[in-house]
């Protein structure tokens, strides 16, 4: 009787449920724990909590929302920063009769969850969030083209990442590699909690992504100043555009695959199951469908990051501009028929293979264009090597290996060896670390000025810079050279101890790109403390080239007084080379939307229903989704979405901002 | 000519700041922007992506069913448990709350609220028979055996269909919602871009259930 009402009242959840057996999982709880509350705490004390909820968790300020979506990329950094360091201790002592300190089940979660984390709640949400910053103001917008659903995206992916952290202490995440593979994440293999939090965490942030893409995709199309047609638009611009159609081209297969599989899981459909006429390979092929253009999705805004910082610093306008267009097109197009690639060893036959093998080697050759362009910008320009520039250029000597290595994969004789190999492991990492990760230190330092009004600490950046670097490639070339010699990949214990040199130097590598995190992080904070003598009075710290640096550091909540008029690619140059100077009177009304607290408040109820299925807490399952289709109604009655800033505020703000931004420097 | 020579510099800007700049027509958009005041471009642009997005996920759900569309593991077949006259009952019935829709748009335009609602209470009463069936034709399949654990095929029929049959639900909870909206402020702005995007959404049910139908009964009953 106790039991069964124990059951109705927690599902599956009791007090076993939390793993007080398992020290490591028991240390880090504490330490979250405590530093969780001194933040609460400290919140608490300097009387925070009616700023944080009026100016930062109910604005719908793009900028705002770009800014929490770094804070949150960077924390999950982190966290699967933590997991990466786990996974090379655990290899680099692992041999022979040491079993390491990580049991296989524990181990199996941790590259499980560091996957998972590294690519949908670090990668997409630093992409969005600087996609979130920079694009609007590159455009002359004053908002995005719908901000309460910005507001919703970004709180259902912090929604999803919570998710994803409670698993951490409370039950378990799934053992099934980073994409939640059958038939390991099938019910009668994987009866734990493990997939149902992949599963809820995803699907609930994938929600966001989706609606963000949306959001992002109508803001170009329709929000851009008078004058910037398509041709006219910054590279950023273009690829944050074909990025965002590509995801929200891709997103639905991913929902299709996870919800298939939830029913799996659930209702004991057959989709995925080995009997009764279901089909594993089928969700391989849905979820990479999503999983090769998400590749994509990520790499070609930072390609749009290393445009603008290239064109910047060499003082040139961007060599090979339609080239550049057009090559990323092309990538958007030809990224949609290249999934099977990842799975040749399924064996759909020779021809089916060489559709997809010579597709993805077509790829190269406008990425290749990029590499190019990028260097032609270069050549013969006035380069400035400050801290952006260096990471294009370490972008440009890393990435390019890792592409070739693609290359090389993309065989599908030579893949057959390579497949599942850490040789694949180091290539991804190379393209993801060289490619995206770099771009997005490059365009924080490179837009941080924008964004807070001083520009990043020039000493601790080199600090960060040359950990990364550094770090990549002792950490990555060893794992290249154990892969190519026939290594495995998702293995926590090994036999030949011949190997253990190299995951030794692997394991150093980590340390050291960990000397890169920390580097960063004591950036920001000496940054912060030194921001008077770093602040940025001029607007246009870079000499840039785009219209975000027109508007002041960091621009007013409207971005532009008055919408800018575009007639040249780079548009600010072009005005500054004409004799543009600031209006300082002659203000009008200005439209702007009202901030809100709907976007915390159905991510939260989202999240609690995440939990109860994952629980099988049905009376709060059922509960809690009542509630969210109410919030959700609730929010459609109300109409006073928003407001005129007055032209006296507006002249204002201007005055006390913009105007000394032009006289001071 | 002096503009093209002299580059924009910060501390040269310093003089001229003093004196009250007026916007530049050569640079700025003088007169207020008025993008977002339209009758929602944006909104409708925004919604037809959103439709697309769903669409791809209809048709990752066609993919998976026709992949599995013969697993019938020894279970029962399509021509055995499909009852054709229902479903062309039901295809009609969903093809007729279509027409409804585009008469309560007619009502929209010259602003009548009473013949507007009207419509589209007779819509929300048609979808709501078309769900009805469905759910009938669900009952008397899970009664006779035929359950979405039998087998893939059956897993792949319900939950297509189901997917389908949920934005049914969707789309007249959404109905109703309108219903008191209109009923509260009128065909205000607001409203008609609502309808219009509700409109959208009912009509891509319409399409998704011709490839349904099409699909999945006809060429069923077919193999």
């Amino acid at each position: 009787m106790d039991q069964s009402l124990s059951k109705i009242i927690f599902g599956r959840l009791s007090w076993e449920s939390i793993p007080l057996h398992e020290p490591i999982l028991l240390g880090t709880f504490i330490v979250v724990a405590l530093g969780g509350i001194a933040v609460l705490a400290a919140v608490t004390k300097f009387k925070l909590w009616g700023y944080l909820w009026r100016e930062w968790l109910t604005s719908v300020d793009h900028k705002k929302i770009g800014i929490m979506y770094l804070i949150l990329g960077i924390i999950m950094l982190v966290r699967g920063f933590a997991d990466a360091v786990m996974m090379r201790a655990q290899q680099a002592i692992a041999f022979g009769a040491n079993q390491g300190y990580l049991p296989p089940h524990h181990y199996d979660q941790v590259f499980t969850a560091h996957g998972t984390i590294m690519i949908f709640f670090v990668a997409i949400p630093l992409v969005v969030g600087l996609v979130n910053l920079v694009m609007p103001l590159q455009i002359g917008a004053r908002d995005v083209a719908f901000p309460f659903l910005n507001s919703l995206s970004l709180w259902l992916t912090v929604a999803g990442a919570v998710l994803v952290m409670i698993s951490l202490f409370i039950g378990e995440f799934s053992t099934a590699g980073w994409l939640n593979y059958v038939p390991v994440a099938n019910l009668q293999n994987s009866p734990g909690t493990g997939p149902d939090y992949y599963l809820w965490a995803l699907q609930i942030a994938g929600v966001g992504t989706t609606l963000s893409a949306i959001n992002m995709v109508t803001t170009i199309i329709k929000m851009r100043a008078p004058g910037m047609t398509m041709m006219k638009m910054p590279v950023f611009t273009w690829t944050a555009l074909c990025s965002n159609v590509l995801a929200i081209a891709i997103f639905p297969a991913l929902t299709g695959a996870f919800a298939l599989l939830m029913l799996d899981r659930y209702v004991g459909t057959n989709f995925f199951t080995n009997d009764l006429g279901g089909n594993p390979m089928m969700y391989w092929n849905l979820v990479w469908i999503w999983g090769h253009p998400e590749v994509y999705v990520l790499v070609l805004p930072a390609f749009g990051i290393y445009s603008e910082i290239t064109s910047t610093f060499t003082g040139k306008r961007l060599f090979g501009y339609s080239s550049m267009v057009y090559a990323t097109v092309v990538i958007t197009i030809l990224s949609y028929i290249v999934w099977l690639h990842h799975f040749f060893t399924m064996g759909s036959g020779a021809s089916v293979n060489s559709f997809f093998g010579i597709a993805t080697m077509v790829i190269s050759i406008p990425t290749g264009a990029k590499i190019f362009n990028w260097l032609f910008t270069m050549y013969r320009g006035s380069i400035r090597f400050e801290l952006p520039m260096m990471w294009v250029v370490a972008f440009m000597l890393t990435f390019t290996v890792g592409g070739m290595t693609g290359v090389l994969l993309a065989v599908p004789p030579a893949d057959f060896v390579l497949h599942n190999s850490l040789f694949l492991v180091a290539h991804f990492h190379n393209v993801i670390i060289g490619g995206v990760v770099f771009a997005m230190f490059a365009g924080m330092t490179y837009w941080f000025p924008k964004a807070f009004g001083f520009k990043l600490d020039e000493f601790w950046g080199k600090v960060a810079f040359w950990g990364w670097v550094i770090g990549y490639w002792v950490a990555w070339t060893p794992i290249y050279i154990v892969g190519l010699m026939g290594t495995t990949r998702r293995v926590s214990h090994f036999n030949d101890p011949t190997l253990q040199p190299w995951f030794v130097v692997a394991a150093i590598g980590a340390l050291i790109i960990g000397v890169g995190i920390i580097g960063f992080v004591i950036q920001v904070a000496v940054s912060i403390k030194n921001r008077e003598k770093l602040r940025d009075t001029t607007g246009d710290p870079w000499d840039g080239r785009t219209l975000e640096w027109s508007t002041s550091s960091p621009p007013p909540f409207y971005n532009f007084a008055f919408t800018p008029v575009v007639s040249d690619l780079d548009a600010w140059y072009d005005m500054k080379d004409r004799g543009y100077q600031k209006p300082s009177g002659g203000f009008r009304p200005i439209h702007m939307p009202h901030n809100t607290g709907a976007g915390v408040i159905i991510s939260a109820i989202a999240m609690v229903m995440g939990f109860a299925m994952i629980w099988y807490i049905w009376w709060l399952a059922a509960l809690s989704f009542v509630s969210l289709i109410a919030a959700i109604i609730i929010h459609t009655f109300n109409y006073n979405r928003d407001y005129y800033v007055p032209a006296d505020e507006v002249e204002q703000v201007e005055n006390a901002r913009v105007r000394p931004a032009v006289a001071g420097a | 000519m002096r503009a093209f020579v002299q580059r924009w510099r910060g501390p040269e800007a310093m003089a001229t700041v003093t004196e009250q700049t007026l916007p530049d027509p050569t640079f700025h958009l003088v007169e207020a922007h008025s993008h977002e005041h339209g009758a929602g471009g944006g909104t409708l642009l925004g919604f037809w992506i959103y439709l697309m997005s769903d669409a791809l996920l209809f048709a990752a759900v066609f993919a998976s069913f026709g992949v599995l569309s013969s697993a019938y593991a020894g279970g029962p077949t399509p021509r055995e448990i499909f009852e054709l006259p229902l479903v062309a009952l039901n295809t009609a019935i969903l093809l007729v709350s279509s027409i409804t829709f585009g008469f309560a748009m007619l009502a929209m335009e010259p602003g009548k609220v009473r013949s507007t609602q009207a419509w589209l209470l007779v819509t929300a009463l048609l979808g709501a028979s078309f769900v009805a069936v469905e759910l009938y034709e669900f009952g008397s399949l899970i009664a006779e055996g035929a359950t979405p654990q039998r087998s893939g095929f059956l897993s792949g029929f319900f939950t297509l269909v189901g997917l389908h049959g949920l934005h049914v639900t969707a789309g007249i909870v959404w109905i109703f919602v309108m219903l008191a909206q209109i009923g509260q402020r009128g065909l205000i702005v607001a409203n008609k871009r609502r309808l219009m995007c509700l409109g959208m959404f009912w009509h891509f049910l319409d399409v998704v259930w011709i490839g349904v139908f099409t699909f999945v009964y006809l060429l069923g009953v077919l193999r």
